[in-house]
């Protein structure tokens, strides 16, 4: 008895989990099928079977140059994930290990910076840009996103730290491991899964932004997220080939979290379970 | 050494050659719409006449384009060469001194050809601060085939009378057919470009002269209670979401008896490409209540406009007289024909018999144009310029929020009394906050 009702439940825990994630997924399957309807079609209210047209793709295509954007994407993401590790591993290493009685402060004021709204700090964002030369430059996006995902960053790579046992460190520097030895033997090995789900996620989040990338940039460095801003139009039917440039745009992101999945699955439940 | 020094003067001097061949890029911000789309593809007539420019492009969504080109030019930093803006920005814009005169037009450019409501609402004391590259009014677009069946008659300058009687008539919800499309989506560039156009239409106005809101006003009240009451029996379902695209792909599918919105749409519901309807829409003006001469002063253009803050404005004043010539109209009839010529700004355009044979709509656009006069929107007093906008830098927010309180009406969820109410209340408080009267 105990043994149907337990199949029982894991039988309905599973359809929750199927509708939740078909919930979660369906705003980019339905956008997917806009995208192969007419303009006419897109507009015309909810329906799940389209035309199956690529007219949206080829017009996509005739008015912007793809390549560019998406380079300029794959960079930035790449880039800003790239320096927020380097910065972000010794400080979170440093906060884990060898805490102070600040440590918690620093790490709710880091947080906090997230809490502030980004147009707030717009317009002198803006201007030092425009001093300093980096307005419209992929290295320019590269570090303001980079400052934006920081917080992020170390607060993740903290807690993945903090679930590694002090004793093992301990063991090894009786051993006679130096720091050196310590971090790239005993602690990196350990911490790997926590740093590839904090740099897929981070690229996730770099990819995506948009608040950012519009604002800071024109022609040269403006990324997917501006390519798809482009296909909004006031007057003229725009919803299908709005929907054809946003699966242009995430479609890199999706495959890329289809593969790595498995890896940020087990970073993002790393010592979920003990 | 000698040859060293004769070395390094040679570069220098090739370097000094170069220079002026170098090329200059113009970097030009525009909306996505499809006559500038059809502009972007068709640039290699400049191009080429002018090989030492380039041309970057960048499209953004409206809103997006006004905030960013907003940033820049507050904060002088000159990312952009041309700007497309409307004419609601233009006497703002003008007025901080943000964009450059256009004075001094090439003699070819004809600048005396452009029609004068345009080129008005577009200069700021008799001085053109942006050129126009197409412009619209708003008009009535209705069926036919619909009408002579429902054996009603819309006369060529009706009454709101005249319209509910033929929505009524028209109306077959049934066959999914309704007498009526307006705009209902909240916005104030949505359902209160309609809405202000309606209302100067019934006599009502924005502001007193001491600006004080006017939505208490019996002007206001009776437009709203039309409004509402044509919508409500005669519009599509859901009407409190659809705008100006929502109502044209409607229309396109023969789904709308009437459609009142800007005249830009002409072209695409007579478009036998993508319009059902192609062969069955005629055109009337912009309906006035009973008494009251006024056919709404809507006015728009997509213009373009180069900022104080471009490096490039030699280059930029060319590309901007070059866009919005009579060269380029005739290369776009050349190319895609001339329906698809960049409408309301060129009085030559109206009298050219190939376009008018083209283009069935041309003669009530270019009547709905001529009779819009933005620079007194209301048949009463009032403190301000625009059509179916006020010019006023604080419009977009409070336009935006008055239009979410009649879309509430809408939608059903407030009465219109209430809708009007809080239109009134939240506006004074706006307005006062602003530090109006100035």
């Amino acid at each position: 008895m105990a043994r149907a009702v337990s199949t029982q439940t894991k039988i309905g825990w599973t359809i929750a989990a199927w509708i939740v994630a078909l919930l979660i997924f369906f705003p980019i399957l339905y956008t997917v099928i806009t995208s192969f309807k007419t303009e006419n079609e897109a507009i015309s209210g909810f329906n799940m079977i389209p035309s199956f047209t690529l007219d949206s793709y080829r017009e996509v295509q005739s008015q912007y140059n793809y390549f560019r954007p998406f380079m300029n994407s794959v960079v930035i993401a790449v880039g800003s994930t790239v320096l927020a590790l380097l910065v972000a591993v010794p400080a979170a290493w440093a906060m884990a290990f060898s805490p102070t009685k600040h440590t918690k402060d620093i790490l709710m004021w880091m947080l906090s910076t997230k809490m502030m709204p980004a147009v707030a700090v717009l317009v002198p964002i803006y201007l030092i840009f425009l001093r300093t030369g980096l307005m419209d430059t992929r290295i320019g996006l590269v570090i303001v996103l980079m400052l934006m995902n920081l917080p992020i960053v170390v607060w993740m790579l903290y807690t993945y730290f903090r679930e590694i046992p002090g004793e093992i460190l301990e063991a090894a520097r009786m051993d006679g491991a130096t720091l050196q030895q310590e971090i790239v033997h005993v602690l990196t090995p350990m911490a790997v899964p926590g740093i590839a789900s904090t740099l897929l996620l981070n690229v996730i989040l770099a990819w995506n932004e948009s608040f950012w990338t519009i604002q800071l940039t024109t022609t040269n460095a403006a990324p997917l997220s501006a390519f798809i801003a482009s296909f909004s139009s006031p007057q003229g039917l725009f919803w299908a080939k709005l929907s054809a440039a946003s699966v242009m745009a995430i479609a890199p992101i999706l495959i890329m979290g289809w593969f790595s999945q498995k890896q940020l699955v087990r970073g993002l439940t790393f010592g979920a379970v003990k | 050494m000698a040859h060293s020094i004769r070395a390094l003067a040679g570069a220098c001097a090739v370097v000094a050659l170069a220079a002026p061949a170098m090329a200059e890029t113009l970097t030009i911000a525009t909306v996505n719409n499809g006559d500038m789309i059809r502009m972007q593809k068709m640039t290699k007539p400049f191009t080429d006449a002018n090989p030492d420019i380039q041309l970057e492009w960048v499209q953004l969504e409206e809103n997006i384009l006004r905030e960013r080109v907003t940033t820049d030019i507050a904060t002088n930093g000159g990312q952009y060469d041309v700007l497309t803006i409307g004419t609601y920005e233009v006497p703002l814009w003008a007025k901080q001194e943000w964009l450059t005169p256009l004075s001094d037009l090439p003699a070819d450019y004809e600048v005396d050809d452009l029609i004068p409501a345009v080129r008005d609402a577009l200069s700021v004391d008799g001085t053109l601060y942006a050129v126009p590259f197409y412009a619209e009014s708003a008009m009535v677009m209705y069926r036919k085939d619909l009408a002579e069946a429902a054996g009603v008659t819309i006369p060529e300058s009706p009454t709101w009378a005249d319209i509910k009687t033929a929505a009524e008539k028209m109306t077959n919800k049934d066959g999914e057919v309704y007498g009526i499309c307006l705009r209902g989506k909240p916005g104030w560039g949505e359902n209160m470009a309609f809405l202000t156009a309606m209302a100067n239409s019934y006599g009502a106005r924005w502001f007193d002269m001491e600006w004080k809101p006017q939505f208490d006003s019996a002007e206001w009240k009776a437009a709203l209670t039309d409004y509402l009451d044509l919508m409500t029996n005669y519009g599509p379902p859901g009407a409190s979401s659809n705008g100006f695209n929502e109502n044209l792909s409607l229309f396109q599918q023969g789904k709308c008896g009437i459609w009142i919105d800007a005249t830009v749409a002409a072209s695409f519901v007579t478009d036998p490409d993508n319009s059902t309807v192609a062969d069955q829409v005629a055109f009337a003006q912009f309906p006035n209540k009973e008494g009251v001469d006024n056919h709404g002063n809507w006015l728009w253009a997509w213009s373009l406009a180069v900022p104080a803050t471009s490096d490039a404005q030699d280059a930029a004043k060319k590309f901007v007289a070059w866009a919005t010539s009579k060269a380029y109209t005739d290369e776009v009839a050349a190319a895609d024909g001339w329906r698809a010529a960049p409408p309301g700004t060129r009085t030559s355009l109206y009298e050219n018999a190939e376009y008018q044979s083209a283009a069935p709509f041309a003669a009530m656009t270019l009547t709905a144009i001529n009779s819009a006069n933005t620079q007194k929107s209301s048949v009463q007093d009032i403190p301000y310029t625009g059509g179916q906008f006020v010019a006023i830098p604080e419009f977009q927010g409070i336009g935006t929020a008055v239009g979410q309180q009649f879309a509430a009406a809408l939608a059903g969820q407030m009465s219109g009394d209430d809708a009007l109410a809080a239109a009134q209340s939240n506006t004074e408080r706006e307005m006062a906050r602003a530090g109006y009267p100035k």
